[in-house]
C-alpha cells in the first residue's frame, strides 16, 4: 500500500508536486501518465526514498519512507546506471550483493526468458537488451513494491512486446504493487489494472480501467484525451 | 498481439467472448483443462486480473467450472454449451438483422439474399 498525503515537491521556486493525495493497493499494475514535467519521475523518486517531500507525508506499507525503504521497494531508473565493463552475470551478482530479498533464480528465469547471455559485456548490449535486463534486475527481487520509470521509453515494438510479456510472467499481483510510468499507452493498454493522470504536478484523475471501458466504453487514450483537455 | 481487443471495451468480457467462441467451436472441448490464469495473460498480453476476471464470468455463465486445487475446467453438460451456442447465434443475427432492416430490405429480399449469398460461397468458410 502506497500513500501521498497532501504532498507538494519544490525544486528551487519550481512546484514538480502541488498537495497531491494518492492512494494505492496491492495486487495491482498501475500506470502513472502524463507529459514531460509534470511530476511522474519526481512521484516515483519520493515513493523510493531518493528524494524528500518539500510538504505533506509518503508512506509505504504505513512505513514513513526514507532511504531505508529501498528494502521494500524496487526501483527502476528511467536512466543506464549500470557499469558498462560489467558482464550480465556479474550485474546479476552486483544487484543480489545490494538486496537481501533479490532472487537470483527468478533472475535467471527471467534472463532466459528475455533472451539474454549471461557472458555479454553491458556495454556490446544492444539498447533493447539493456531495457530486458534493467527489467530481470529489478523483478528479480521479492518485494511488495516495484516502480519502473519509463521502461519502455525509446526501445522498439518487439523489446516493449518482451518486457510487456515479462510483466505478466514474472510480477506476482498476489503480493505485489507495480506502479509504472509510460508514455507508451498503446502498450500498456491492456495489462494496467488502473491508471493515474498527472498534469503540472497535480493528480487530475485516478480509474480502474475496465470501469472507464465499462462506464465510459473509454480507452486510456480516449480518458487522457478528455481529463487533459 | 495488443490489436485483437478494443480499447474502449472491457477486455474481460471481449476475452469471454473469445474464449466461447473456442469453446464452441470445439477448440477447447467439454472436461478440457483451460490453461492457468497467467498462460492465457502472456497469450493474449493481458494483465492476470483481467483473465482472472474472464474466468469467473464464463464460471458464472456454467460454461466452466473451477476444481479445488486442479484448475479450471469447460463444462461437460453438452445442454448449457448447446444453449451459448444458440444464444451466440442469435446476438449475430440480430445485429445482422438489424442492419438489413436499417438499410430498408424486407425481409423476403433478406432471405432472398441468404440464399444467393450461401449458393455462391457454398460451405466455405471465412
Amino acid at each position: 500500500m502506497i500513500t501521498l498525503t497532501n504532498v507538494s515537491k519544490r525544486y528551487g521556486t519550481k512546484k514538480a508536486l502541488d498537495h497531491v493525495n494518492l492512494e494505492l493497493t496491492p495486487g495491482k499494475l498501475i500506470g502513472l501518465v502524463g507529459e514531460n514535467g509534470s511530476g511522474k519521475s519526481t512521484t516515483l523518486k519520493l515513493i523510493a526514498g531518493l528524494n524528500h517531500p518539500t510538504n505533506g507525508e509518503v508512506r509505504v506499507n504505513g512505513e514513513k519512507v526514507t532511504r531505508k525503504i529501498a528494502d521494500s521497494v524496487s526501483y527502476l531508473s528511467e536512466l543506464d546506471e549500470y557499469y558498462r565493463f560489467f558482464t550480465v552475470k556479474r550485474s546479476i551478482e552486483f544487484q543480489s550483493s545490494q538486496f537481501k530479498d533479490f532472487d537470483k533464480e527468478k533472475a535467471y528465469e527471467i534472463l532466459k526468458f528475455m533472451k539474454l547471455d549471461p557472458n555479454d559485456k553491458l556495454k556490446h548490449l544492444s539498447k533493447g537488451n539493456r531495457g530486458r535486463l534493467k527489467i530481470v534486475l529489478s523483478l528479480a527481487r521479492n518485494v511488495p513494491v516495484i516502480l519502473m520509470d519509463e521502461p519502455f521509453s525509446g526501445l522498439d515494438p518487439m523489446v516493449r512486446n518482451s518486457i510487456v510479456k515479462g510483466l505478466i510472467s514474472f510480477i506476482d499481483l498476489e503480493k505485489q504493487l507495480v506502479l509504472i510510468t509510460t508514455h507508451e499507452i498503446r502498450e500498456v493498454e491492456n495489462i494496467l489494472d488502473e491508471v493515474v493522470a498527472i498534469k503540472a504536478g497535480s493528480i487530475i484523475g485516478h480509474h480502474n480501467v475496465e470501469e472507464l471501458r465499462e462506464q465510459k466504453q473509454m480507452g486510456i487514450v480516449d480518458w487522457m484525451t478528455e481529463v487533459y483537455e | 498481439m495488443a490489436d485483437i481487443f478494443h480499447s474502449s471495451q472491457p477486455i474481460y468480457q471481449q476475452l469471454a467472448e473469445r474464449m466461447k467462441k473456442q469453446i464452441i467451436r470445439g477448440e477447447l472441448a467439454p472436461g478440457d483443462k483451460l490453461p492457468s490464469v497467467r498462460e492465457t495473460g502472456i497469450e493474449v498480453s493481458v494483465n492476470p486480473n483481467t483473465v482472472q476476471r474472464t474466468y469467473r464470468e464464463l464460471e458464472s455463465m456454467h460454461i466452466v467450472e473451477s476444481r479445488r486445487g486442479q484448475g479450471t475446467f469447460v463444462t461437460e453438460d453438452e445442454g448449457v454449451l448447446e444453449s451459448i451456442r444458440e444464444e451466440m447465434k442469435t446476438e449475430l443475427m440480430t445485429t445482422f438483422f438489424q442492419g438489413m432492416h436499417e438499410m430498408g430490405y424486407t425481409n423476403e429480399e433478406i432471405e432472398r439474399g441468404l440464399i444467393d449469398f450461401l449458393n455462391e460461397k457454398g460451405e466455405q468458410k471465412g
